[in-house]
């Protein structure tokens, strides 16, 4: 498989992901504001997505849809991160979502894709990864601002909202690490692009006064298809429709 | 349902037209009514610029002084520009 089908599979993956998870809060956000928000970020990341496989593919076989409802948990390449429940990685599988958890995680992720993005189109050398890159970065921009916006909110809002995020984000953080794992030639150098997500992480961490977690277990292997069990929920609810109606059309 | 205060939406579509009233929404501080407004009114494109004003802060005409503020306005056609010739070849009036 050539790397840079692989790496817009886990790109793509990752925006697939996210998409379904932010979906799951459709019709339950805390706000009607925060519903129509969040929905919007999920469609950002569902288009994406689309291009992503799109790309992926033409070297894989088959199509968008294929790519996305026809694989195994063991199949997709998307970081552990993305596939945790909205309510945390430790939460039991039917818990309802949790909004600073969500936060927490938006935050860390959009720290992450945008310097990739910025990275893909300024210095990538596949067009239309550059191409896909140069569309996602300014939505991507917006995500990051959104959820940074929130997590300073929450971080330094209440006592109890202050102790959710930091608890979230203590939860989250191991799960960072495999961001920055080597992805190919086609992806940023790991080592710079770590660099980066710290440079935006760590300032909106300092003013929502929250403690930058210590790095320490780190677990992965998403982009190599070992999943957590969250992935599989998952899945069945995103693929059950297509797998039972296989070719169904509107 | 929402604890949090409201605030009007204003969003100038395109360059060189006012801001228009475009409706209202929730939020807790000034940057998240914002973002709200963006999300909620700008999703197709419909603006260039987006003014968010607290509800609390418009002062409005009462429906109860409607006759003494407007009425008096309804029989004074001079004030309307109709009595003169408009030039030939004059546009945009």
């Amino acid at each position: 498989m050539s790397q840079v089908a692989e790496y817009a599979l886990a790109l793509g993956d990752d925006a697939l992901i996210t998409a379904q998870r932010l979906a799951e809060w459709s019709a339950r956000a805390p706000e009607m504001e925060l519903d129509i928000a969040l929905s919007n970020v999920a469609l950002d990341q569902l288009g994406v997505a689309r291009l992503a496989l799109t790309y992926a593919a033409e070297t894989l076989g088959g199509d968008e849809d294929t790519l996305a409802y026809l694989r195994s948990d063991h199949e997709f390449r998307n970081c552990l991160l993305v596939e945790l429940p909205n309510a945390g990685p430790t939460a039991e599988p039917a818990a309802p979502g949790d909004f600073g958890v969500t936060m927490a995680r938006l935050f860390l992720l959009a720290a992450y894709q945008l310097p990739v993005y910025d990275w893909l189109a300024d210095h990538g050398a596949d067009e239309r990864l550059a191409d896909i890159a140069a569309k996602a970065r300014k939505e991507s921009a917006y995500h990051l601002d959104l959820a940074s916006m929130w997590t300073v909110r929450l971080g330094d809002g209440t006592d109890e909202s202050h102790e959710r995020m930091q608890s979230a984000l203590d939860e989250l953080w191991p799960y960072t690490h495999e961001l920055f794992e080597p992805s190919g030639d086609a992806a940023p150098e790991p080592a710079a692009l770590q660099a980066r997500w710290l440079q935006i992480v760590e300032p909106v961490l300092a003013q929502a006064t929250l403690t930058r977690p210590a790095d320490g277990w780190a677990p992965s292997g998403g982009r190599s298809g070992r999943h957590t069990e969250h992935l599989s929920r998952l899945l069945a609810e995103m693929q059950v429709v297509h797998r039972a109606h296989p070719g169904a059309r509107w | 349902m929402s604890d949090w205060p409201l605030w009007e939406v204003f969003v100038r579509p395109r360059r060189g037209l006012a801001h228009t009233h475009v409706g209202s929404l929730h939020a807790p501080d000034a940057q998240v009514a914002l973002h709200n407004a963006r999300d909620v009114y700008t999703r197709r494109q419909e603006g260039l610029s987006i003014w968010v004003v607290p509800a609390s802060t418009i002062v409005a005409s009462s429906p109860d002084e409607k006759d003494q503020f407007f009425d008096p306005a309804g029989d004074k056609v001079y004030r309307h520009p109709t009595f003169y010739d408009v030039p030939e070849g004059a546009k945009h009036l």
